[in-house]
């Protein structure tokens, strides 16, 4: 217990020295929120497994590394190598460059917006626009639901601040991009994202995470995503980060009357990832779709954990939750689903599949369903499964070998959630890094090419 | 020398003896009719061929060319050029049926030491092909026999058999189910196939197909060996007659059920 105490007085150091650099600028509710975050978060310390959320993820290792915060200027990232981060095939609206958690004016581009889309950083936009980001953040994501919201909150300096007006359409995404460097000491950030979405809008957005030379570090993200009446959004999680990499992050979702979101998650770095996506469908009329697929292997451990609140009448979930996972992997899927007095005609739905390609790794798989309300419809369903022997045996009858068709049954089953993918490069390149894991997929990788 | 050759094949299945020393041989340019009632060890011997781990050979050999299969894998086997029509073609979900297709096509041509086909050449190949089974080219965008019909599952076997130029192929019952025109087709197929240097082992339980696929040899399998052997008026015989012939000469041993 000790070795934890003296780690939360590392943070706590962290957060002095921080306020002390930061002095007095920045509105009074931001340190306040702040100052919540830290209380709390002493309050609680890391979770344990005792802890009903965190029963199969033991933080441990991110509790027993003394992180420090990167000082700007932190990080440096020469435009040569940012390009190969950069998602093939894709033209975003805009981009934004995070490194280790510092904003990049020279590697961002937020000059081809149209009128009524705004993004820019949280820090630039508390000089500009502190009036909507006050309304919002903090409000989404409560600090005291999570000791990993907490601590986000706790060092809430810098993110992307994502606006688009009322009637805004925008079919190219913007793109939220965080990367770790290698440094001396290992680093924490905690992103922190807000992103407001008007009435009758469209908007796309990638949050994408990856490691140019960084090794071992945490990143601690939280966004908000708070979408007005009778918009669509689509939000993507590309989890890229190194594979001694921590990544816990957290995507809140307020959605509105007759919106429609869509987010589609994929992770495939980190030792250990805690992923919770949590959307209130707080108008009648909504529809949400949570789309994962998370592919560890060596010993990553991956933790999706879902909370799909229900609070309106005639609003619908998915969750498609799909793991392939290797050698000595962990993977855990928590599927909560709660129904709220009232929300009647609610029709929400959730499966979770999952593909063992060894005998030795782990899945947790569990549902969770309350339901305060008569007449809804509430199905899950959980499976956890090898390789089919018939197809594999049917494929090998054809001529191809056990590792080029292992690749191919195993390709087949992630491609339906790739598919669901509207944005076809982040599917393709979701595809590519799985096949790359896969012996004989490049062999696959080329004929999916070639055909 | 024997293009495939059988001898004395034992084989077991969940410690259940199905093949009790069963014995053919197969020369090249030669068309081989296996029929016998339902149980009696058919598909077990075209899986064995194919090399279906499944199953245990617990006695004897499987030769091609002279050399023994049976340490192969089936894609071994498969690249060597031993094809089999499945009775039961598998669904795979997800798996185009155009890379699997390809797949199999570049591997076997790279056992033969052939060049890779370049996205052109492939598709001029499976637009010739195709025709020979008058197979619908959209079925080529679906994934592998994914809600393909009967009559489908078994043209798509038949034009996999066209793609993969085989040196031996066993059809299992590939007839069985298709309306009269589509096993025209699917015998016009095979018949395209035959060569000089090709052998085939036409499993059926009818006698029909043999009129449009006529065999050189016909023989008749029952409870694991081969009661009998003779030329295609052995299939009229059958189709009058039956197998009670032989199941009443051929008293089950109570360890065999
Ligand atoms: N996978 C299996 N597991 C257990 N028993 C099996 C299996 N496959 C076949 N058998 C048994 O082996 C015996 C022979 O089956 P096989 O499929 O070879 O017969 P067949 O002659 O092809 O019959 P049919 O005309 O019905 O296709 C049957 O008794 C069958 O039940
Ligand atoms: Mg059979």
């Amino acid at each position: 217990m000790t070795d934890v105490i003296d780690i939360q007085d590392t943070y706590a150091e962290s957060f002095a020295r921080l306020s002390a650099r930061r002095g007095r600028s920045g509105p009074a509710w931001v340190q306040a929120l702040r100052e919540a975050g830290l209380e709390h978060f002493r309050r609680v310390g890391f979770p344990t497994l005792r802890d009903e959320d965190w029963r199969f993820t033991n933080v441990k290792p991110i509790a027993q590394t003394p992180f420090v915060l990167p000082e700007p200027p932190a990080g440096k990232l020469g435009a040569d190598a940012l390009q190969p981060l950069l998602i093939a095939g894709l033209q975003p609206a805009a981009r934004l460059v995070f490194v280790d958690g510092c904003y990049s004016t020279e590697l961002s581009d937020t000059s081809a917006l149209p009128v009524g889309v705004s993004v820019q950083s949280v820090a630039q936009a508390l000089d500009a626009d502190p009036a909507t980001i006050q309304s919002h953040m903090g409000l989404a994501a409560e600090a005291e639901s999570d000791p990993f919201i907490a601590l986000n909150a706790a060092f809430l300096e810098d993110g992307a601040f994502v606006r688009f007006a009322d009637n805004t359409t925008l079919k190219r995404p913007i793109v939220l991009l965080s990367v770790a460097t290698r440094r001396a000491q290992a680093a924490m950030t905690h992103p922190r994202n807000l992103i407001v979405v008007g009435r009758s809008c469209e908007a796309t957005v990638i949050e994408h995470y990856a490691s140019a030379g960084g090794e071992v570090y945490l990143t601690n993200a939280v966004t908000e995503l708070v979408v007005g009446d009778n918009s669509t959004v689509h939000h993507y999680v590309l989890e890229l980060e190194s594979e001694q990499a921590f990544n816990l992050q957290t995507l809140k979702i307020r959605q509105g009357r007759d919106t429609t979101v869509n987010s589609h998650t994929a992770l495939l770095g980190g030792a250990i990832v805690r992923n919770n996506v949590h959307p209130i469908m707080d108008g009648e009329n909504g529809h949400c779709l949570l789309n994962g697929l998370y592919v560890p292997r060596g010993r990553q451990h991956m933790d999706s954990f879902m909370f799909v609140e229900h609070a309106r009448p005639h609003c619908d979930s998915r969750q498609f939750y799909k793991g392939i996972l290797a050698d000595r992997a962990g993977a855990v899927f928590s599927g909560r689903i709660k129904v709220h007095p009232g929300a009647q005609k609610t029709d929400a739905k959730q499966t979770n599949q999952n593909l063992l390609l060894s005998g030795e790794a782990t899945v947790d798989t569990k549902p969770q369903l309350e339901i305060y309300a008569d007449d809804v419809k509430c199905t899950h369903g959980a499976t956890v499964g090898e390789l089919d022997e018939q197809a594999m045996y049917y494929l090998q009858a054809r001529g191809i070998s056990a590792d080029a068709a292992r690749a191919m049954l195993t390709y087949a089953f992630a491609a339906e959630s790739l598919e669901r993918m509207n944005v076809p490069a982040i599917g393709e390149l979701v595809g590519r890094e799985l096949l790359s894991r896969l012996p004989r997929g490049r062999l696959l990788a080329h004929l999916l090419e070639s055909v | 020398m024997s293009l495939i050759e059988i001898k004395n094949l034992h084989v077991n299945i969940e410690g259940k003896q199905i093949l009790k020393g069963l014995n053919l041989a197969i020369n090249p340019g030669e068309v081989h009719s296996i029929m016998g009632p339902n149980g009696s060890g058919k598909s077990t011997l075209a899986q064995v061929i194919a090399g279906n781990t499944a199953f245990e050979v617990t006695e004897g050999d499987v030769l091609l060319e002279g050399e023994s299969l049976l340490g192969l894998s089936a894609d071994e086997r498969a690249v060597k050029g031993v094809f089999m029509a499945f009775q039961y073609p598998v669904e795979i979900p997800g798996v185009s049926n155009m890379i699997f297709l390809k797949a199999a096509v570049n591997a076997v041509r790279a056992a033969r030491g052939l060049e890779e086909l370049d996205a052109m050449d492939f598709l001029a190949l499976v637009k010739q092909k195709i025709t020979l089974v008058e197979m619908d080219e959209g079925l080529l965008k679906r994934s592998v026999n994914e809600g393909f019909s009967g009559g489908e599952k078994k043209r798509n076997e038949v034009f996999q058999l066209a793609l993969l130029e085989p040196r031996f192929a066993v059809l299992d019952e590939t007839d069985s189910g298709l309306d009269i025109d589509a096993l025209r087709i699917v015998a016009a197929g095979v018949n395209a196939m035959r060569a000089k240097d090709r052998g085939f082992l036409v499993i059926t339980h009818y006698q029909r197909l043999l009129n449009y696929i006529v065999p050189d040899f016909v023989h008749v399998l029952v409870d694991g060996r081969i009661v009998e052997s003779g030329d295609k008026s052995l299939a009229l015989h059958l189709e009058d007659k039956g197998y009670a012939d032989w199941l009443q000469t051929e008293p089950q041993p109570a360890s065999a059920r």
